[in-house]
């Protein structure tokens, strides 16, 4: 394997800006790549390099969710209602990556419209884990994640809306953060739940999440809920954690965790106090409701988003002799089954008689899961989590049950709905449940809404204290 | 429990065609779905006020200026079924 593929994009920077190596050459050995990738990771890759900008990722190439819009670029979101739809525009996520001398390496692939915790939901077929080819990425931005965690791609970017960016990433043993709602424009992101959507980088280690973050955030007047983030985003630099407080939720269900999973959670608690940094428990009553408050908000959302397929003004028709017919052949056709029961459930609540008791006590929940966090923050810096309750699942364990697939989500959902920013780092490795070879566990730590710097200087130290260097395919003799 | 009349309802509001299947499927994964949900219900949240957008912002505006919109021939290049610079679409009823 050629040495450039072992860098981080930090280093490839630095070694592209002193002349080390050509930006075409870098490029060229990471479309190479690209090429094998044999986790159906990519659903489209690029035949040109990277152009000529500089800056500070100049140089660099970018794995890119395809719920991103990409000018002229098929962008489907893992959708068959959107094959061969060509975006006249790009999305501001990936234009800023450009400004900043990136260039996009492919799109790759999702669960449908960004609805999944599995990457079995994609109209496409299922995403591989590159390290058990017989489980799952995770999802929704599985294979952002999988072309990261399996070297076919040196950094990459997806979307979280309960846990897309964070789930993954700790399923595929990498770094995956999720922004303070409003920190990253989702102008030209393909709408899923639009008051929790949020774009974020899936990388190797925290500095490069640090400068993808600093690259991709900032106010766009196309999104007015984007505000970026204040005084932008430093590479992260902190050697402790003296003086710093976490917080461990009281209400964590130790049960519902996998032991694999809680040992590695334990022992990073533990390397948190070896760096000076205080562990206590928090009250987060709210916390456990937020896989029912989410499945109502965000399925509501999305019903109301994807009322725009209709096969009228882009995307893919059904033949119908009336109109009302063509919508809905078209988008009983164009849809796979979860978007479809998201629709039904989202539209459910949102009707006539059943707002009040779903949609309406979700969005009060959603205010109680905020205001836990806001008194947990005014006496903490950061809450801690398992990211996932478990290491990457089998292909097919969970695609009959959906509430068993939902409740993936249960430690990634609450800050989607209280809108904090939240990062996964790989802290270890774990056997699965029934045995197996070791497979990667991530570590969930929130901070205050805007607080990335923080967060990513505290992420960096803890980084390094674990010092995670195992990959794919190192248990295979 | 959903009924299955429930989810024909909610399917023509989404305009959603689903199968006999789809049909028996859909009422019993949406029941379970929001048997998970109602334990809301049991939460005291007369006074909570609800949240729709978490980060606090002021008016967003800008100053309405003109600017050029995409030309017609670019938005209907990605339309099913263009015609006369128009998205043509089946009769609203069927002869």
């Amino acid at each position: 394997m050629s040495e450039l593929l072992e860098l981080t994009v930090a280093q490839a920077v630095a070694r592209i800006a002193a002349g080390d190596i050509s930006r075409a050459e870098y490029f060229e050995t990471w479309r190479e790549a690209a090429g094998g990738d044999d986790l159906n990771a990519y659903l489209w890759r690029a035949e040109d390099g990277v152009g000529e900008v500089e800056g500070p990722l100049a140089g660099i190439p970018v794995a890119v969710k395809d719920i991103f819009c990409t000018e002229g670029v098929e962008t489907t979101a893992a959708s068959r209602i959107l094959e061969g739809y060509r975006p006249p525009y790009t999305a501001t996520a990936v234009r800023r990556l450009a400004e900043a001398g990136a260039g996009v390496l492919g799109k790759t692939n999702m669960d449908e419209f960004a609805m999944g915790s599995s990457n079995e939901n994609s109209a496409f077929g299922p995403v591989r884990n590159p390290w058990d080819r017989e489980r799952v990425p995770g999802g929704s931005s599985g294979g952002s994640a999988a072309v990261v965690g399996g070297g076919l791609a040196p950094c990459a970017i997806g979307t979280d809306t309960g846990g897309s960016i964070r789930q993954p990433a700790s399923l595929c043993g990498i770094v995956g953060l999720k922004p303070t709602y409003g920190a990253i424009s989702r102008y030209g992101m393909i709408a899923f739940a639009s008051s929790l959507d949020q774009c974020g980088p899936l990388t190797r280690d925290v500095t490069d999440a640090a400068l993808l973050l600093a690259a991709l955030q900032g106010r766009d007047p196309c999104d007015s809920t984007s505000v970026g983030i204040e005084g932008g985003v430093a590479a992260p630099s902190r050697e402790d954690l003296a003086g710093l407080r976490f917080a461990v939720p009281a209400e964590l269900g130790h049960d519902a965790i996998e032991p694999g999973v809680r040992a590695v959670f334990e022992a990073t608690l533990k390397r948190i106090e070896g760096l000076g940094g205080e562990i206590a428990e928090v009250p987060l009553p709210h916390a456990e409701h937020g896989i029912s408050a989410y499945y109502v908000i965000a399925p509501a959302e999305a019903s109301s988003n994807l009322a725009r397929y209709d096969g009228v003004r882009y995307g893919t028709r059904a033949e119908a002799g009336d109109v009302i017919e063509m919508y809905e052949t078209t988008r009983a056709e164009g849809f796979g089954e979860e978007v479809k029961r998201r629709i039904m459930l989202g539209t459910y609540a949102l009707s006539s008689g059943y707002y009040d008791a779903y949609y309406g006590r979700a969005q009060k929940v959603r205010t109680k899961i905020a205001e836990d966090y806001a008194a947990a923050f005014a006496e903490f810096d950061f809450v801690v989590t398992p990211t996932s309750p478990s290491v990457a699942f089998r292909l097919g364990e969970k695609t009959d049950d959906p509430l068993a697939m939902y409740m993936n989500d249960f430690f990634t959902v609450p800050m989607s709905l209280a809108g904090i920013p939240a990062i996964s780092i790989p802290a270890g490795l774990a056997e699965p449940e029934g045995g197996g070879p070791q497979l990667p566990v991530g570590f969930q730590i929130a901070a205050a809404a805007f607080a990335e710097q923080r967060l990513l200087n505290a992420a960096y130290a803890l980084e390094q204290a674990i010092g995670f260097e195992a990959r794919p395919g190192d248990g295979d003799g | 429990m959903i009924e299955r009349e429930q989810v024909l309802h909610v399917a023509r509001l989404a305009r959603l065609r689903l199968g006999e299947a789809e049909v028996e499927r859909m009422a019993g994964e949406l029941s379970g779905i929001l048997e998970h949900v109602d334990r809301i219900g049991e939460l005291d949240l007369d006074e909570v006020p609800p949240t729709s957008h978490v980060v606090e912002l002021e008016n967003v505006l800008r100053p309405d200026e003109p600017r050029p919109s995409w030309p017609r021939d670019v938005v209907l290049e990605q339309a099913p079924d263009p015609a006369d610079g128009a998205f043509r679409v089946p009769s609203p009823r069927a002869d």
